[in-house]
């Protein structure tokens, strides 16, 4: 029998290894929980193929979106106490933490660059939608549903609460780097959230935090920059995610030249099409797509079989560092190689920048750019955060360009043809580099 | 090579200067709404479509010195102008043409360029909206952007200004 006041008759918990407990007293996030929608974040991985290099980085979108539900729940208990927070709120909030990835696919990051996708279009539109997601929250109110996507896709008239989940500093980033360092095993990416979260004050804008939290902060900006290039810019991770990328490319244009597959990507063809239906995404998962990946092993085409042996079996790409200013000079001469020795350098001469990652430093920006953090002074003043602390100030300004070149290493030392183009090669690739990297 | 960032160059070439990163991010999503071939993923912040793909790319291109950034201290905040530089001419020269239509850019990059930062970033918030109806998305910048104080008169200034790119780009 269902309370009048929407509280469950009893809190339900999740065990947490990042948060310890996951706390759940409202009807509303437990049925959202059980929705079919978010069950399937269950088969999506929140690393994409981050676990070829850490292999213990298998932990899902459900987890982190739990997470993040999480975190957003202590933020709200502690924002309860101020005078400015409005509890009409609460579970626009926790519902639109809960759902804020919820419209993430398969390798997600891969797929909307191949095919032009948005997952946050697809998370309004299976909040909005014909879903059974939009029919709980359509429980809520008719407006409701609107009023989570507004908060996910940041256009919610409240901007505090836009903040508090998207933001320099915010519930989702807050689990995401706890979560994927300790998935992926390595020790920096710690920070004391806990204290974080008792510094935060509701400001008109923005969550600000007072100024003898700073160094909390200070921490959370260093584990950011470290899981930066350490985790989510790691050149293996990267070398797997351009073959994926290729993969796609590859089945895309043999679907357009009308080539017959052995194994039909049924699954996939929405896809490909110019404007998939949502209850077809919806059947993606990474279990559907690694099944495709599979069976194109042994396709008659020599570009897809080899490209798909190479994601399964991670006979990854190899990489040199790679200006482009310098590289621009030989680049034509590389490309006409390739070709020479049957080898086509659009699927395997590569290069990677650090531009096409879906991550980003903390920069304290222009006027009118994004909100940088603010702390609150003790006279009540705001001041941006790299202006009070020399640690943010001196990351700030470092180099964040990077570039690299991929290709396959094996091919090239492949001396049973073209020995003297393939020796070319290597000696144009050298010349960038001295000595090829291992992945 | 670097198909993305040769349309970033052209565009800078076609301008001469951009003066503010609002300016030419919001300059690159209306490009992108105009279907030009602009691929960076923008997303809403506060102040209207953001992309931080484009700031990287941005900082890839001055790294690379193929584009020069000033910075200019004002009274309260910094302004950053962009040029393309001699290196990035050179960059340009050998680009795969497909990737950084000439043609294409000049006939709106200097139109855009000309406009203000604001006026541009109440075009690209429309844009954003464009499948909401004029009064909604009114009602919308009003309550996104209530210290902007934007005017009636210069909400359909920037709807008759999308009207103009769209003929623009269509003759």
């Amino acid at each position: 029998m269902p309370r009048p006041d929407g509280k469950l008759n009893e809190e339900k918990v999740f065990k947490d290894p990042v948060h310890r407990y996951i706390h759940v007293r409202d009807e509303l996030i437990w049925d959202l929980i059980g929705t079919r929608e978010f069950q399937r974040l269950r088969r999506i991985r929140q690393l994409g193929t981050t676990f070829m290099t850490f292999h213990g980085a298998e932990h899902t979108r459900f987890n982190h979106s739990l997470g993040v539900y999480e975190i957003m729940r202590r933020m709200i208990v502690n924002l309860e106490e101020e005078d400015t927070w409005d509890p009409d709120e609460r579970l626009v909030c926790l519902a639109a933490a809960l759902l804020h990835d919820v419209g993430h696919g398969p390798f997600s990051h891969s797929f909307e660059k191949v095919f032009h996708m948005d997952h946050e279009k697809w998370t309004r539109e299976i909040i909005t939608g014909d879903t059974e997601v939009n029919a709980v929250l359509q429980r809520m109110g008719a407006d409701f549903p609107e009023k989570v996507a507004d908060v996910i896709a940041k256009t919610y008239d409240n901007k505090l609460i836009v903040s508090l989940i998207s933001s320099q500093i915010d519930a989702d980033r807050m689990d995401y780097l706890l979560r994927d360092a300790f998935y992926t095993g390595v020790s920096y990416g710690q920070f004391d959230m806990e204290r974080i979260l008792r510094v935060m004050r509701a400001n008109e804008d923005q969550a600000v935090f007072k100024h003898s939290g700073m160094h909390a902060v200070e921490d959370y900006i260093m584990s950011r920059y470290q899981m930066y290039w350490q985790v989510y810019f790691h050149p293996v991770t990267r070398s797997a995610e351009v073959i994926l990328s290729k993969i796609l490319h590859r089945a895309r244009e043999l679907m357009a030249e009308g080539y017959t597959f052995k194994t039909e990507p049924d699954r996939l063809l929405s896809i490909f099409s110019e404007s998939p239906a949502l209850h077809d995404y919806l059947k993606l998962d990474e279990s559907v797509v690694m099944f495709y990946f599979q069976e194109w092993e042994e396709e008659e085409d020599p570009i897809l079989s080899d490209l798909c042996r190479r994601f399964m079996h991670r006979r990854l790409f190899k990489y040199v560092e790679c200006d482009p200013s310098e590289q621009m000079l030989i680049w034509p001469e590389l490309q006409q190689l390739f070709r020479t020795i049957g080898v086509d350098p659009d699927y395997y001469l590569v290069i990677d920048s650090s531009s096409d990652l879906p991550y980003d430093f903390y920069r304290p920006g222009e006027k009118d750019e994004r909100l940088p953090i603010h702390l609150l002074m003790p006279d009540g003043e705001l001041r941006e955060l790299s202006r009070e602390s020399d640690v943010v100030e001196a990351i700030s300004g470092k180099k964040r360009t990077d570039h690299k070149l991929y290709f396959p290493k094996d091919i090239l030392l492949d001396e049973s043809s073209f020995p003297e183009e393939k020796q070319r090669i290597r000696a144009l690739l050298m010349k960038q580099e001295g000595e090829y990297y291992a992945t | 090579m670097l198909r993305e960032h040769a349309k970033l160059l052209r565009l800078m070439q076609q301008t001469g200067e951009i003066v503010g990163r609002k300016k030419l991010q919001k300059m690159v999503y209306i490009a992108q709404q105009l279907e030009l071939p602009f691929t960076e993923k923008f997303q809403y912040h506060v102040y209207g479509p953001y992309s931080e793909e484009l700031t990287l790319r941005v900082e890839e291109v001055c790294a690379l010195n193929f584009v020069e950034e000033i910075k200019e201290e004002k009274a309260s905040y910094t302004q950053y102008r962009y040029q393309l530089d001699g290196r990035g001419e050179e960059f340009l020269a050998q680009a795969d043409p497909e990737a950084a239509d000439a043609e294409t850019f000049a006939r709106f990059a200097a139109d855009l360029n000309q406009q203000t930062a604001r006026f541009l970033e109440l075009v690209s918030t429309i844009f954003y909206f464009s499948e909401m109806e004029k009064p909604d998305v009114a009602l919308k910048i009003r309550k996104l952007k209530a210290k902007q104080n934007y005017s009636d008169e210069e909400i359909d200034s920037a709807y008759e200004y999308i009207a103009h790119l769209q003929h623009v780009l269509g003759s």
